[in-house]
């Protein structure tokens, strides 16, 4: 860990500015942002422990504990209600045993909502795993959960 | 490439362009709302389909054109014959249409959306003639769908790079009064004179100066700035150049939205090639120019779409916004002069330096001149990307060229302009989309996303629906806006589960009149539009759900669909 972070530091300034960057680096590597790895960064941008924190904590994107293998995202937008976005939520909250916002106990699937991707044209929408799909029902969903089970 | 071999490098261009009409080729969209329905799956059909019958025929990757209802979009063209767009084409479709079109040459018309170029293809009409194209006038979206996003030929063949080399040969002070005599507004949403705000910024005094593409589109049912960031990346780049020659600016930045991974991608591929040819750098096509772009990806939250929010989480701090004055053009991005401008805005500039100011405003309004970028989405017939001229009436719009309300249903209200936007109902929509007119009656063009609400809809549900949204992504900064967008929420959810209370309404009322006066930005002080136009428009609804406990007409929002 430390040694990854070092690494991923290295490639940085160490300016104010690149605070963002670095913790979607990290994110992005570790999945998530352990408190070590943002005191060390509060370190490297020479900030306060509280505003890297403060900051970590402001934005969507960033979470500060782990996340499940898989992540599936549903846009709430009105659009995508307007389309069915609710009943998608509820069945993926039935087929995945947990509630929006958790993650499962064996750190399989993290299951959350999201604000409008814009593509709302082609509503309602849901992501899994980074991918974006459209024209979703519920079976298409149960469907691409079955998958990306299957594939693990 | 220096200045002088430019215009060898355009003819090289337009010929490539030319030669490529000359071969079959088959296009497919792949902006991000093709991708969603399997637009990568018909690319690999139509790349499978090609190679196991040994066709001489070129596949291009292009972006969308708008038509985002009908995607997956494959365009076929095939030398002496007009090309042909089909829609809705998955991977067996597209065997069947290239088995009879491409191998057969017979077009298929079940399919078709219509045909681009000369000539006639028999029970195909011109797509242009198609509704939905008819009353547009695409200037911004000329491009997209119809040019490989990252190809800088076909950005320069289709005359790019023209409006840069006639601001080259001007003076930044003509440059920002085209800009100003053009009426061009930016279409971020508060449409401030975009030639002033460089006038602005160029006189503003500072080390560096920096140019802000924002590209934080966060507004529900808004999504025409990822789709030009898509399919047509260089126009905001060239549009950011002149930006940056016009104001004095060496460095810009163009802010993208977490949530939109391909347009990053397509931007930074854009922007290395621009600068492999020397038209962004340190010495732009050796004149001793500099102007560099870089890319700085979004970490989440919508207040970020505002400007100074969006400088403060550039420069590594929480996205709230600032006090101003000083003004982003006095004091901005890491206390520099600054000009933020939408994607949009940046899309026009090129076309006003190349056609001229009188050619942007032969269209428009007496205040709003040029066209308007348009999304539209929610219960029409036909939803997607549009260009029009402002001033085009919101029944043009849904009606022509959205095809109606879908499945039978009636039109009850548009929602225009996002959260912060508002609430038109249906006896009103012989409005015209301008800034003026919609400013007038409480609903903001803002962005322009257009959102269209049939009969079934609640209206205390769309209210509580934007509400959630607004309890979410406030940025907790002021007081009035988190407590504000809170309460207002908490009374709708009750309202509309048939828990209200008759003095509910007017608590509604004077919560959101005192956001609007109190709350720090234009965040706060928009939230309060559309639940204060539904209890004007739709008091009846109200009522009902607070006089009999129950929702007149089915909350289907917070029930599921």
């Amino acid at each position: 860990m430390d040694e990854k972070l070092n690494e991923i530091l290295s490639s940085f300034k160490g300016k104010q500015e690149e605070l963002i960057p670095i913790l979607q680096r990290i994110q992005a590597e570790v999945g998530y942002l352990p408190s070590d790895a943002l005191l060390k960064v509060a370190e490297f941008v020479n900030l306060p422990e509280a505003h890297v924190y403060s900051v970590a904590s402001f934005y969507e994107q960033f979470r500060l504990k782990p996340a499940g293998k898989n992540v599936c995202k549903i846009c709430k937008s009105t659009v995508c209600q307007m389309h069915g976005a609710s009943r998608l939520l509820e069945e993926a909250k039935k087929y995945l045993r947990i509630e929006e916002g958790n993650t499962t106990s064996d750190l399989k699937w993290t299951l959350e909502t999201v604000e409008c991707i814009g593509i709302c044209a082609v509503a309602p929408c849901v992501i899994v795993n980074g991918r974006v799909f459209g024209r979703v029902t519920p079976q298409k969903l149960i469907q691409l959960l079955e998958a990306v089970e299957g594939e693990s | 490439m220096m200045l002088k071999d430019f215009e060898a490098f355009r003819l090289r261009a337009m010929r490539e362009w030319q030669e490529m009409h000359l071969k079959p080729f088959v296009t497919v969209g792949t902006a991000s709302c093709g991708r969603s329905v399997g637009a990568l799956e018909t690319l690999d059909a139509v790349k499978d389909f090609i190679a196991k019958h040994s066709v001489d025929c070129n596949v291009l990757e292009v972006g969308c054109m708008g038509l985002c209802y009908c995607e997956p979009i494959m365009g076929i063209s095939v030398p002496g014959a007009p090309r042909v767009f089909y829609g809705k084409v998955g991977a067996e479709e597209a065997h069947e249409i290239l088995e009879q079109h491409l191998l057969r040459g017979k077009p298929v018309a079940k399919y078709a959306l219509g045909t681009v170029g000369d000539g006639i293809v028999d029970g195909i009409q011109n797509l242009f003639e198609n509704p939905f194209f008819k009353k547009q006038l695409r200037r911004v979206l000329s491009r997209c769908g119809f040019v490989e996003p990252t190809n800088l030929n076909h950005y320069i063949a289709t005359g790019g790079y023209e409006g840069f080399l006639k601001a080259l040969s001007m003076e930044p002070t003509q440059i920002i009064e085209e800009l100003k005599n053009s009426g061009l507004r930016g279409r971020g949403g508060a449409g401030f004179p975009t030639g002033l705000k460089w006038e602005l910024a160029r006189k503003s005094t500072g080390d560096e100066k920096y140019i802000v593409c924002n590209g934080a589109e966060g507004d529900i049912g808004a999504f025409m700035d990822r789709l030009i960031m898509e399919s047509d990346p260089y126009s905001v780049i060239e549009g950011m150049t002149i930006a940056g020659l016009a104001v004095g600016a060496k460095r810009g930045y163009i802010y993208v939205r977490a949530e939109y991974e391909l347009a990053f991608h397509v931007l930074e591929k854009a922007i290395s090639t621009a600068t492999q040819h020397g038209l962004l750098g340190r010495d732009i096509l050796g004149t001793g120019l500099q102007f560099e772009v870089e890319l700085f990806k979004a970490a989440g939250m919508y207040i970020c779409g505002e400007e100074t929010a969006l400088m403060n989480s550039m420069e590594g701090q929480r996205g709230t916004p600032r006090l101003r004055p000083p003004f982003p053009t006095q004091s901005g991005l890491k206390g520099m002069p600054t000009v933020v401008n939408n994607v949009k805005t940046l899309a026009n500039v090129p076309l006003i330096l190349r056609n001229g100011a009188s050619w942007f405003s032969s269209v428009g309004t007496e205040k709003s001149k040029g066209t308007v970028v348009l999304s539209l989405s929610g219960c029409v017939e036909r939803q997607g990307v549009i260009e029009v001229p402002m001033g085009i009436t919101l029944r043009e719009v849904i009606y022509e060229i959205g095809g109606g309300i879908a499945n039978g249903r009636k039109l009850k209200a548009v929602q225009t302009g996002g959260p912060l936007g508002g609430i038109i109902p249906e006896w009103m929509i012989d409005l015209t989309l301008d800034y003026e007119t919609l400013r007038d009656v409480g609903s903001p063009l803002g962005s322009g996303g257009i959102i269209a609400l049939d009969d079934r809809t609640c209206m205390v549900d769309v209210a509580r629906a934007f509400a959630e949204f607004a309890k979410k992504e406030s940025c907790g900064y002021c007081i009035p806006c988190r407590l504000g967008t809170a309460q207002i929420f908490q009374i709708l959810d009750e309202i509309a589960k048939g828990h209200g209370k008759p003095s509910d309404v007017d608590l509604l009322v004077s919560i959101g009149e005192a956001m609007k006066v109190s709350c720090f930005c234009a965040f706060g002080q928009g939230v309060p539009n559309i639940v204060l136009a539904t209890l004007k428009h739709f008091p009846n609804e109200y009522e009902e759900h607070i006089r009999s406990g129950r929702c007149p007409i089915s909350c289907k929002l917070s029930e599921g669909g």
